[in-house]
């Protein structure tokens, strides 16, 4: 069986792009892909690897900073086209594409709230793929529940002194900067500020990483504040605003993963078909049985699902449209979707699915994160209902 | 310094071959793409460039499709771009389409240094940049895989089996460069923005004052006369290792003389 043969087939997938050089991005973004992320990512997940070099290439790329302004040196791009970007990354490597979607997170609040003088010293930086981030909400008991943070920024003269736990972090140890939120005030979700913290500042540390089922090369874990100094310069938008901040982040982080795992689910398609195509049992292709190519049918519909449900979200977020309850339908679906294809993509290789020998296995490992992280389906129900119920 | 890179439009080497009736290349049955061969000559001018001052112009002749290649060269940094786009093109061997390449360098004009690739990844022949060297008057110095300039020469270091040579000629001149000297950039999405406004021009063989009657099909002096599909790929011999697999396996390597 010349698995190399099976792993390397692409479908091609029609998009409607808005612009030319929209078009040249995504052929760009497919390039990188085939030529860099794919052929590196089975060793690299193996070994659990912290692909730093990808990101420093992505970032001189410009694909690091695709939805900010071009006057901050980002690409100005509508978050219809940046999210197929992502979506055509997490095809390459999925672990990289979490990777872009944290690291565009933790730019938003500078972007949005940052005083000119923060822009001009930190956001072209954190734009150019020069500094990677990493972004500290959740903290052991406080996940979806964001209002429960205990991390403590505490004023001291002209510094604040920030103290806690922050947990799940992706990029631990590895990140160049820490966007942090943390309470300065009793005030529940009014209590929260939000901070640059450069790594390297005296009383960060960081746990081992967490020991994970996937996503081997998204290095994720506990960031520890220890009296952590940092000057008043450093507190991002105004005292307690970092709630609202957070909040409008996650919308976009929602989008973010929703693309990243069609991708994701695009892959093993990809491999699930290639395979059926060539595996021949009782004289014929497996996939000339109906029962098998109903399958692939299937796992086609649940991809193309996926991607028009994040299209149809981000197309509302770049029209200035209500967008936050098809943010969570995008993000449910998507990455539903991406747990089922990657499941009966093992179960159309069969044995060899089973194995470490082709992808598909790994794929269904990471495709399990993304019902969870980033809110999990089950709070993305309660934000769907409640918007159908308000 | 003012670099004119040649660079190619061809068939995608990862498609399926095709060709049309007269063994012409069919490009309409695969996407084609800017040589890759060729993204090292023109990595190489925009680092002679970014070094030190001067002006990267990519030159290419081919359908419309060819375009491209051309843009492409502009994402990836290169300053402006000619386009020799003429029906009467189609079919030119390497004599022919050394003429036009060389009409449009001379079109273009104060030229320091001409790159090409090693070779098309659809020709292969690696014989355009001596012709287009002795149709312009210039030294050519070929397969650079290093390459600096000075003074008014350019120095390379091409590498055999058993040795390196290193070359110098006076400028200006024709320098074709391998896979070996460097690693091409991919384009940046600023590189894609900026190339929509850099100039590309469209001449046509009158533009260029090249008569019809030297190009195309029927002019060329060589013909391609039949084309055979390569016989798919036998299956492997596999070794099992029962303690002699390392002699077996130079067993097989001496048997086919690679070793």
């Amino acid at each position: 069986m010349a698995s190399t043969d099976i792993v390397r087939r692409m479908l091609p997938v029609p998009r409607v792009l808005p612009t030319e050089e929209a078009r040249d991005l995504i052929a760009l973004v497919r390039e990188i892909a085939d030529e860099q992320l794919l052929p590196q990512v089975d060793e690299a997940e193996a070994q659990a690897r912290f692909p730093r070099e990808i990101f420093t290439m992505l970032g001189h790329s410009g694909l690091l900073s695709l939805p900010y302004a071009e006057e901050f040196g980002g690409g100005g791009q509508p978050y219809e086209v940046y999210l197929q970007a992502v979506e055509e990354i997490a095809r390459g490597w999925m672990s990289v594409a979490v990777g872009v979607s944290v690291h565009s997170l933790t730019a938003f609040p500078m972007a949005t709230s940052g005083t000119r003088e923060q822009q001009e010293q930190w956001l072209h930086g954190m734009l150019s793929g020069d500094q990677l981030g990493a972004y500290g909400l959740s903290e052991p008991q406080a996940g979806s529940d964001v209002a429960s943070i205990r991390t403590r920024a505490v004023r001291d003269g002209d510094d604040y002194v920030l103290t806690g736990t922050k947990s799940w972090i992706s990029h631990a140890g590895h990140a160049d900067y820490y966007t942090v939120f943390a309470r300065t005030s009793d005030d529940g979700g009014r209590g929260l500020s939000c901070f640059h913290v450069p790594a390297g500042t005296e009383g960060l540390t960081f746990a081992e990483p967490e020991r994970k089922m996937g996503l081997h090369c998204d290095t994720v874990g506990e960031v520890i504040f220890d009296g952590v100094r940092l000057p008043a310069s450093h507190r991002v938008g105004a005292e307690g605003q970092g709630m609202p901040l957070a909040l409008a982040a996650l919308d976009a982080g929602r989008l973010g993963i929703a693309a990243a795992a069609t991708g994701l689910a695009q892959r093993a398609l990809e491999v699930a078909t290639g395979y059926a195509g060539e595996r021949e049992q009782f004289g014929r292709p497996v996939a000339s049985n109906q029962g098998l190519a109903f399958l692939l049918a299937d796992m086609a519909a649940a991809v193309g699902s996926a991607r028009a449900a994040y299209l149809h979200a981000a197309r509302l977020k770049d029209a200035g449209l209500p967008h936050s309850q098809e943010c969570s339908i995008a993000k449910l679906v998507a990455t539903d979707a991406a747990m089922r294809v990657t499941t009966d993509a093992v179960q159309v290789l069969g044995g060899y699915g089973y194995t470490t020998d082709f992808p598909v296995e790994r794929l269904m490992r990471e495709a399990k994160v993304t019902q969870i992280f980033e809110g999990t389906n089950q709070i993305q129900r309660v934000v769907i209902s409640r918007h159908l119920l308000s | 310094m003012n670099i004119v890179v040649c660079v190619k439009y061809v068939p995608d080497a990862q498609g399926d071959r095709a060709f049309e009736a007269d063994h012409t290349t069919d490009r309409e049955a695969v996407d084609g793409l800017l040589s890759e061969l060729d993204e090292y000559a023109v990595e190489e001018a925009l680092k002679i460039v970014e070094a030190g001052e001067g002006e990267v112009t990519v030159l290419t002749m081919g359908p419309e499709d060819a375009a491209t290649a051309v843009k492409k060269s502009l994402q990836m940094g290169a300053d402006k771009g000619v386009h020799v786009l003429d029906d009467a093109i189609a079919g030119s061997d390497s004599v022919a389409t050394s003429l036009i390449l060389a009409e449009a360098i001379r079109k273009i004009g104060d030229v320091d240094l001409v790159l090409t690739g090693l070779a098309s990844t659809d020709g292969v022949m690696s014989v355009v940049p001596a012709m287009l060297a002795e149709r312009l008057g210039m030294p050519q110095v070929t397969f650079a895989s290093e390459l600096t300039v000075e003074d008014g020469s350019v120095t390379i270091r091409r590498d055999n089996e058993a040795f390196s040579e290193t070359v110098e000629a006076s400028l200006p001149a024709v320098v074709s460069v391998t896979d070996q000297i460097n690693e091409p950039r991919y384009p940046s999405f600023k590189g894609i923005m900026a190339a929509k406004k850099k100039p590309v021009e469209t001449w046509g063989l009158a533009d260029l004052g090249v008569d019809v009657a030297h190009v195309g099909l029927g002019a060329s002096w060589t013909m391609v006369t039949d084309t055979q599909a390569r016989p798919p790929r036998e299956a492997g011999q596999v070794v099992t290792d029962e303690g002699q697999g390392g002699e077996a396996l130079a067993q097989f390597l001496a048997d086919r003389r690679l070793a």
